[in-house]
């Protein structure tokens, strides 16, 4: 099953209300996906930096000295926010990858969730409302974000198998559905090189999109594409810097709804996850057709 | 007139309510404030009562319903009017996938449009829908009448038995063994009593019928067990 939701925000001043609206959304979307939930998160409260975030089972040990450690690797200064099991280091922008690399030597435990100017991802096995509050999603701000609650069918219930998935710096992916065809295409992409973590089909369509990207396909050339490679059901949410996008597969068995009013767009697997928006009385609500892509950019 | 808030008062208390009122009852017109996308709403009714829905409705609204009106002032999610026995159900708003799917008798009336497999496997139900309707609707229709106003999407009555299908604007792709027919005097007279019913005020004149050119396997009789 697994829900989702996805808000966009059109109007600045309901900026500081996108954690609480989120979170709200997300909670009502606990019946369709009680086993992990996610968030990610767009907000540009720090001055254009770099953005890791990161996350360890053993994050009290991990995340100690973590940022004088990174900072000598990478000769720049790095900070550490801590979230529970969550940590989010911001440096330079250009030191990032570099910063990944060295994270790698430092402590082989702690995993990347994340990379970006201004994306955050935070995603634990548990449910919704338990998930929201442990990372205090209500208390975040942003112009975007994209939220999913996972009822698992292909892979584990994991860390690392719930959404959403980061596919390139800035860009995630969240996906309701399951893919048939997801084991040749892993083994695929292996063959290209192409870092996949877990069993998990989801990620497979992340690493798939982002080997088409590095290809030089934009975000639409590859979601047009994945109507043809991707063999099974979907809806994928995909979060950018800028705004969101959405394609159902053409079958279209996995529900989708949308909610535009002149203050956001908003995305729901079930109206349910709406109704709580301001407006959304007057909003024009419809269903995303099958084996479109759809784009809202800021 | 009963008023019932689902928020305050929940589902199963008013399923409950709904289902405890016999054929001979006095509480004949029921409100239902603060639906707000719930599932399941006024569903397997069985008696001549009227149920007026203010607001959306989420997956299942009115299933398996028998002589009750059901009135969804707003949108139905999926799976609005399922299985419907008899009786009348009416979205003022757009109806999500598989509305009236697998209806044995009675009338949905959608006023928006409805999304992919309008209708599917219905056998008696008669749809009307104001607007269009999405792909693979009336897959394996066996029987009854679905009148598009607007346009029907991709792969239109695949693999359909006997039901009839009238659309007034364009179809992208008619499905397997699906193919237009010609519009005879007794179907003008149907199609008339539909859009009558469903409150539409598209002439009968407008509309192509569609139905089953009976080719596919199972019509041949060398293939019977």
């Amino acid at each position: 099953m697994c829900g989702i939701v996805g808000l966009f925000l059109k109007d600045k001043s309901l900026e500081p209300e996108l954690g609480t609206m989120l979170t709200d959304m997300l909670i009502t979307m606990t019946d369709r996906g009680p086993d992990s939930a996610g968030i990610a998160i767009y907000s540009e409260d720090s001055e254009a930096n770099g953005k890791l975030t990161i996350q360890s089972d053993a994050a009290d040990e991990a995340f100690s000295g973590l940022s004088e450690k990174l900072a000598t690797a990478i000769g720049s200064p790095v900070t550490l926010r801590r979230k529970d099991t969550h940590a989010v280091l911001e440096m330079p922008a250009e030191k990032v990858s570099e910063a990944r690399a060295a994270l790698r030597e430092i402590d082989s435990s702690i995993r990347v969730m994340s990379t970006g100017d201004i994306l955050e991802i935070y995603k634990e096995v548990g449910l919704p409302k338990d998930v929201a509050a442990r990372f205090e999603v209500a208390q975040m701000g942003g112009s975007h974000g994209i939220g999913h609650t996972r009822m698992a069918t292909e892979s584990a219930v994991t860390t690392m198998g719930a959404h959403p998935f980061n596919t390139g710096a800035d860009q995630c992916l969240v996906h309701n559905g399951s893919l048939s065809n997801h084991n040749s295409l892993r083994r695929k992409l292996r063959r290209e090189g192409v870092h996949i973590e877990t069993e998990n089909d989801s990620e497979v369509a992340a690493a798939y999109l982002t080997w088409k990207m590095q290809n030089g396909a934009t975000l639409g050339e590859a979601l047009e594409s994945s109507l043809d490679d991707l063999d099974g059901f979907f809806t994928f949410v995909v979060g950018t810097k800028d705004g969101f996008g959405v394609v159902r597969d053409p079958i279209a068995c996995k529900p989708a709804v949308m909610a535009e009013t002149d203050q956001y767009v908003a995305f729901g697997s079930e109206y349910r996850a709406l109704v709580n928006l301001p407006g959304i009385e007057d909003a024009r609500v419809w269903e995303p057709e099958p084996a479109t892509v759809y784009f809202w950019n800021h | 007139m009963q008023t019932f808030d689902l928020e305050a008062e929940g589902l199963r208390a008013l399923n409950s309510a709904l289902h405890a009122q016999a054929s001979t009852t006095n509480q004949t017109v029921w409100d239902v404030v603060n639906p707000k996308g719930s599932h399941a709403i006024a569903v397997g009714l069985d008696a001549p009562i009227e149920v007026n829905v203010k607001g959306s409705t989420g997956y299942y609204c009115a299933g398996m319903n028998k002589q009750a009106t059901v009135h969804v002032h707003g949108s139905a999610g999926p799976g609005v009017a399922e299985n419907m026995m008899s009786g009348t159900v009416v979205i003022e708003g757009d109806a999500s996938q598989y509305a009236g799917a697998t209806g044995h008798g009675g009338t949905l009336i959608i006023k928006g449009n409805a999304s992919s497999r309008c209708g599917i496997s219905m056998k008696g139900i008669d749809i009307v829908v104001h607007g269009n309707v999405g792909h693979m609707s009336a897959f394996m229709a066996q029987s009854g009448n679905l009148v598009v106003c607007g346009d029907a999407g991709d792969a239109l009555g695949d693999s359909i038995y006997e039901a009839r299908l009238f659309v007034r604007g364009s179809v992208k792709s008619l499905g397997a063994d699906c193919i237009e027919k010609e519009m005879r005097p007794e179907h003008l007279e149907i199609l008339a009593d539909l859009l009558e019913r469903g409150g539409c005020d598209a002439k009968p004149e407008e509309f192509k019928r569609y139905g089953s050119a009976r080719t596919l396997y199972n019509f041949n009789i060398d293939n019977a067990y």
